[in-house]
């Protein structure tokens, strides 16, 4: 088996002191999270999987805090065995930073507990639903030749899934994540297994790519496993004797690799990928120390083994950036040295346009690391650190541990390949805005510049000719709300997170009142940039259910902007009052003034930080800023004043 | 491999496995002796095992066997 993938090789290897410190949980005071994830964070076999989930489990029967993993309740439904997969999802989890329950009803009842509304899994109101089937799950009648036959046997599994899927809708309205399907290896011609019609490899093919293609309109999500398998390969993926004897539809020595695989799909659910990639420059970017070798000594280029190999890291890296992912650098060199290739090295890939941050200094990469989050305005948690240097890794983990820092391989000609196969960056969803989100977090960081240049913030706010445009949730920006609502952490008065289906039904609820903002300004579009839901309660009231901002655009007073349209719709609809809460996450203090700065009265606060605050809609009138605003899409019916 | 090192490991084994400190790992110890030994476990020890020794078994031999004296006989004809 390749040892990068079925041994997770960017994972630091188990400590030999897994065990007591597994033992030392129930002497450990205060949350469990942080202690849970550490020891999930190194490539863990079944066996210790299975002892940190029954860990996990006590912890939770004991009602310990696992704060700060988020919680994910997550069904499982299969035509197979999953007994000994249900613990490694649930250590697996705490890895990505995830609490998952596992609601698991009895072997093979998938149908049954997708469709009965009172059924095991629908009375659990999951946060999603994982089908995790396997082609024997059918009866996949062989159709030689037969082209008619075989798209009607691949229409009959794809109606099947989708009455699963109708069924768990109506029941439980939770996420369905779908698996494509691992063809087994053996063939019946041999190549012409593909080529012709009927065959199991083509029928699984077909039922494959039917999937994918329903699964990119309905909202839902597709964990690959065919994918998974076909890179380990379906001979090692695939254990005859272990489906013979107990039904597991794939060898137990990768049950641990596809844990993983299930567990970032559900933390990428949650918003919990990577957002920036932090490169190390000497031997991670280019091959050599450029202190040293100088700008011709340094390997980069192609038709050198070692150049290549570092030029496929920079590929990636700028892949990666295509996609929305942010570039920095942390570098232990002078800035002028460090910079100098990507300036004056013909055959460098990635060029200072492409590094939002550039730290290079003789700071502790840690320090860098975290100026780096603190100009980005994320947290330490969204970033990827990569670093040929095991020093530097063990550095970064023990300071940082919120930070992801991939372990490499002693060949550079490994190292796309390994950061590739951790899935930092694993997302379930990709909205026009991703394409330009790593050039807004570098115009960001022009406009800091700019704002030091001009002094006064007023004059600056005003220099950016911002136009920012209102408009109530729709089918068109749902994607970008959901993934708003479930990445944004420090600008978040509340975290709640919501589903797709759950944005749906308040976009289609005629008492909520919903906002998706967007802004733009000099520099160019920063797309969706805040989220707002507020819901009717008694004494005709308006309770702002959820208030997010990116904080991308912190300090342009747009939350004043914000409150003034949510006043001008409140007074159409006749609301008397504004309430709010701020409840504290490990993340939102930034926000913990939020009401106050804006004129909201407190009413409430208690021990764990939570405060309530209200204000008058007769009267209010927030401090403007200055920008041009647009309100777009409200009913007409609603009859704003001018 | 003689029969005092096969229980040697055996009984790290069967820590790691069944989660357990205390477990006396004797040659006719059987499943029904031990909490949590089910037929699943059962799975799970007999791949730790075939992982640790690096051996195999056969479906057939997995079936019969009855404690860990069956076990270890097992294990000293491959290992």
């Amino acid at each position: 088996m390749n040892e990068i993938y079925s041994q997770m090789q960017w994972l630091p290897r188990v400590p030999p002191e897994f065990s007591t410190r597994l033992k030392a949980l129930g002497d450990l005071r205060g949350p469990l999270g942080p202690e849970l994830q550490g020891l999930a964070m190194c490539a863990l076999d079944l066996n210790q999987l299975t002892k940190l989930a029954k860990a996990i489990s006590k912890a939770r029967l004991d009602s310990r805090p696992l704060a700060p993993l988020t919680s994910f309740r997550l069904a499982v439904l299969s035509n197979s065995t999953i007994d000994l997969i249900v613990p490694a999802l649930v250590a697996s989890a705490a890895r990505h930073g995830v609490a998952l329950e596992v609601i698991q009803p009895h072997y093979d009842q998938v149908a049954q507990e997708a469709m009965t509304p009172d059924s095991t899994v629908n009375r659990a109101q999951p946060d999603a639903v994982l089908f995790a089937l396997d082609y024997r799950a059918f009866p996949l009648k062989l159709s030689l030749g037969d082209a008619d036959a075989s798209s009607a046997t691949v229409q009959g599994v794809l109606g099947y899934l989708q009455a699963l899927r109708s069924g768990i809708k109506a029941n439980s309205n939770a996420v369905c994540i779908f698996q494509t399907f691992a063809p087994p290896a053996e063939t019946l011609f041999g190549s012409l297994d593909r080529a012709l019609p009927g065959t199991l490899r083509s029928l699984i093919d077909g039922i494959n790519r039917e999937l994918a293609a329903f699964v990119r309109t309905s909202g839902d999500v597709l964990l690959d496993v065919a994918g998974l398998a076909e890179t380990v390969g379906l001979a090692d993926w695939h254990n005859p004797e272990l489906w013979n004897m107990a039904k597991f539809s794939f060898s137990d020595e990768l049950i641990p690799l596809y844990a993983d695989h299930v567990c970032r799909t559900v933390a990428a659910i949650r918003g919990k990928s990577g957002k920036v990639l932090v490169l190390d420059l000497d031997n991670t970017v280019w091959g050599g120390v450029i202190g040293d070798d100088g700008l011709d000594g340094i390997k980069v280029a192609q038709g050198d083994a070692r150049g290549e190999a570092h030029l496929a890291v920079q590929r990636l890296a700028l892949e990666l950036r295509q996609r929305g992912i942010v570039l920095a650098v942390a570098s232990k060199n002078s800035d002028e040295v460090a910079r100098a290739p990507f300036e004056k090295h013909p055959e460098m890939l990635l060029k200072l346009d492409h590094i939002a941050v550039f730290q290079a200094n003789w700071n502790d990469k840690a320090t860098n690391i975290q100026a780096i989050a603190e100009e980005l305005s994320l947290g330490l948690d969204a970033m990827v650190f990569l670093d040929d240097n095991p020093a530097e890794r063990g550095l970064v983990r023990k300071l940082l541990p919120q930070v992801s820092v991939p372990e490499l391989p002693e060949d550079p000609a490994y190292y796309a390949r390994t950061l590739a196969a951790g899935g930092y960056f694993e997302a379930v969803a990709f909205a026009s805005e991703d394409l330009q989100r790593a050039g807004f977090y570098q115009d960001n960081a022009r406009r800091v510049s700019l704002q030091k240049q001009v002094g006064g913030v007023d004059a600056y706010l005003a220099s950016l000719n911002m136009t920012i445009i209102f408009q109530p949730f729709d089918a068109t920006g749902r994607a970008r709300i959901v993934q708003l609502i479930n990445k944004s952490n420090q600008y978040n008065l509340t975290t709640r997170r919501y589903t797709d289906p759950e944005v749906a039904a308040a976009e289609n609820a005629p008492e909520v009142f919903t906002l998706q903002v967007r802004l733009a300004d000099i520099f160019g579009d920063n797309g969706m940039i805040s989220v707002v839901i507020c819901r009717p309660v008694e004494d005709g009231a308006w309770d702002i259910d959820t208030w997010l901002m990116s904080c991308r655009v912190l300090g342009r007073k747009v939350e004043n902007m914000v409150l003034r349209e949510i006043l001008a719709h409140a007074r159409a609809a006749g609301v008397r009052k504004l309430t709010g809460v701020y409840l504290p996450s490990d993340r939102n203090k930034l926000v913990v003034d939020h009401y106050a700065k804006l004129g909201f009265t407190k009413v409430h606060a208690d021990d764990s930080g939570l405060t309530r605050w209200e204000l008058l809609v007769e009267g209010a009138d927030p401090e403007s800023a200055p920008m041009e605003v647009v309100s777009q899409g409200f009913s007409a019916m609603e009859n704003l004043p001018a | 491999m003689d029969e005092t090192q096969i229980y040697a490991r055996l009984t790290e084994i069967f820590e790691d496995v069944f989660d357990e400190d205390a477990l006396r790992i004797t040659p006719e110890l059987s499943a029904k002796d031990v909490d949590g030994w089910d037929s699943l476990t059962h799975i799970r020890l007999i791949l730790t095992i075939e992982k640790a020794f690096k051996i195999k078994f056969s479906t057939s031999e997995i079936g019969n066997l009855e404690n860990v004296g069956d076990l270890v006989q097992l294990i000293k004809a491959r290992a």
